[in-house]
């Protein structure tokens, strides 16, 4: 299978990139690579092998419901851009 | 003309409804998830998407799950995980929502619900756990918009229908029969004010008996059950409108502002529905063994329809009433406490549902905030089978239990509410009537027998209400013979 320059620009957009116009030429190859080996993957014989989601085998790791401190809110938003009145402060969205 | 209201038109609503599971902590990580916490008080790495954080599944939130599915006749995905669900928006502070998408927990699931043609089956068609997201505010005064990420990561229920409703009636009988399944469960607030249950409405309609479903939207941002109501009206006159009018219904998420009363097109979002779904890989894959879906089932407890049952059998109880007392967890339980401490089934029964959910409703409170305790209920019922008051004294004195829950026998006695029982005392205030009355007195006697009513009347108001008003009439019928 085959990336176009379309595919690129949409995949750019959904992943909040700006490519330059050489960049997308090299996306457009390197993707095209990627799935060139899921090509290969997929002509392997699967019938009769079980879907796998995890290749760690562990199963059922579960935490009890009991709440511990969270952190100090001066320490969870020291990383923010902008901060007001205790919060996460961002352009203006609109629904 | 047939269809919705003799419009020609029939209507097709399927629901999503989220539920907030009322788990002490978020779904992955150990944040409290208490209601009205100051801003960002109740995050941390791992609920506001930091890199490098490890979630791990809230084992609650997992049974919770399991015990909703079991009680809605769901089949249950014994080998189930997890999905990023990718969309770009702040109120989602890692970009994804985790979710299920390819193995919900519960599939293929019923409710039963009541309708002017009898019983009827609305189907689920799955229920997922997902985490909810955080709270946008737009009205800063800085023109920015504020993000309160509390809220993030809390445990969610998505319980979405198949399209089997056909009108606003049935769709909310539908809600209440959720909202009470989950109370009884335990494992929701389904506080529609409080955000903590949602309904999103998908909606279309099509000419009565055309084998096509027309185009659908979804309505979102109802926050009661009357709202609901009033959008779907809304929405269903809105399309036939516009297919009247030639037009076509426009596939589209719509937002419901209940004080204007009508709902309008949201902006859409571009690509939004390219969510790029994959599975999770931070969080281990469940398998629920046969053994422990038998110890879930083990916690589910008697639920509505067959507390029910009980109810008409045991207590001999109309199925109207029963249908009331066991709408509410709490009120059934007063109910059944009240029962067992002595108060008669019925006379309880009309008390909770004749006064207490009429008190409830005036005051916009929920059955679950109730703070009458059955003992003042049981001794309140025992005054009145002693005919130590009457009927309207009691009614009364629920009025006070509900309120402050008062000790009845104390009050009765603090008020002098009993009813007068001394025969000589009524013989003597029956006569004083008749003499003060010759005019009712001689229409009575002449015939018309409405004049009996006036004089009881001025009986018990003579005493204050706190005769039998029965044998009151019966002792004045037979002086005036």
């Amino acid at each position: 299978m085959e990336i176009d320059r379309k595919m690129v620009e949409y995949v750019a957009e959904l992943s909040k990139l700006r490519l330059s116009e050489p960049e997308k030429d090299l996306m457009q190859q390197d993707l095209t690579k990627v799935l060139q080996y899921m090509d290969i993957l997929n002509s392997l014989p699967t019938e009769g092998v079980e879907p796998l989601t995890h290749v760690s085998g562990v199963e059922n790791v579960f935490r009890a419901d009991v709440a511990r401190p969270s952190y100090d809110r001066e320490k969870i938003l020291q990383n923010a851009i902008a901060t007001e009145s205790g919060c996460f402060k961002v352009p203006q969205t609109v629904e | 003309m047939s269809g919705y209201k003799n419009t020609g038109y029939e209507v097709v609503i399927g629901l999503e409804v989220h539920v907030e599971l009322n788990t002490a902590t978020k779904i992955f990580c150990s944040c409290s998830t208490a209601f009205g916490a100051a801003p960002n008080t109740q995050v941390c790495p791992v609920c506001t998407g930091m890199p490098g954080v490890l979630p791990v599944l809230n084992r609650q939130v997992l049974e919770k799950g399991v015990a909703v599915g079991l009680a809605t006749n769901c089949t249950i995905t014994q080998q189930c995980k997890f999905d990023r669900k990718n969309y770009f928006y702040p109120d989602l502070p890692k970009a994804f929502q985790t979710s299920q998408l390819y193995l919900p927990i519960c599939r293929n699931g019923f409710v039963e619900i009541e309708t002017e043609a009898g019983a009827k089956k609305v189907r689920i068609h799955e229920i997922h756990m997902e985490e909810d997201a955080g709270k946008l505010n737009h009205e800063a005064q800085s023109g920015s918009t504020l993000i309160d990420y509390n809220r993030c990561g809390v445990p969610l229920l998505e319980i979405v229908s198949e399209p089997d409703m056909t009108s606003a009636d049935e769709v909310l009988a539908y809600l209440e029969k959720l909202k009470s399944t989950l109370e009884y469960l335990n494992v929701s607030d389904c506080k529609m004010q409080e955000g903590s249950m949602r309904a999103d409405v998908n909606l279309s309609v099509r000419k009565v008996g055309a084998a096509e479903l027309g185009t659908r939207t979804e309505t979102k941002n109802m926050n009661s059950f009357k709202a609901i109501a009033r959008a779907i009206e809304y929405e269903i006159f809105r399309q036939i409108e516009v297919l009247e009018d030639g037009g076509q219904v426009q596939q589209e998420t719509r937002r419901w502002d209940d004080e204007k009363g009508i709902g309008y097109a949201m902006r859409s979002k571009e690509n939004a529905h390219d969510y790029r779904y994959f599975p999770e890989p931070d969080l281990a894959p469940i398998n629920i063994s046969d053994e422990w879906l038998a110890e879930i089932q083990q916690t589910i407890p008697e639920l509505p329809d067959q507390k029910k049952e009980r109810y008409v059998r045991e207590y001999k109880l109309s199925v109207y009433d029963a249908a009331q007392l066991t709408r509410y967890r709490r009120l059934a339980e007063i109910f059944e406490n009240t029962v067992q401490l002595g108060g008669g089934p019925k006379e309880a029964a009309n008390l909770l549902i004749g006064d207490c959910l009429r008190l409830l409703n005036a005051d916009g409170r929920e059955a679950a905030d109730l703070t009458l305790s059955p003992e003042s209920l049981a001794a309140l019922l025992k005054l009145v089978a002693a005919g130590t008051i009457n009927k309207t004294t009691a009614k009364n004195v629920f009025e006070r239990i509900y309120a402050d829950n008062i000790d009845p026998v104390a009050y009765v006695k603090e008020n002098g509410l009993e009813m007068v029982s001394d025969d000589g005392a009524l013989d003597a205030m029956i006569d004083e009537v008749i003499a003060a009355n010759p005019k009712s007195v001689a229409d009575y006697q002449g015939g018309k027998k409405a004049a009996l009513g006036f004089l009881v009347g001025q009986i018990m108001k003579a005493t204050k209400g706190k005769a039998d008003a029965g044998k009151v009439n019966a002792k004045l019928a037979e002086k005036l013979k």
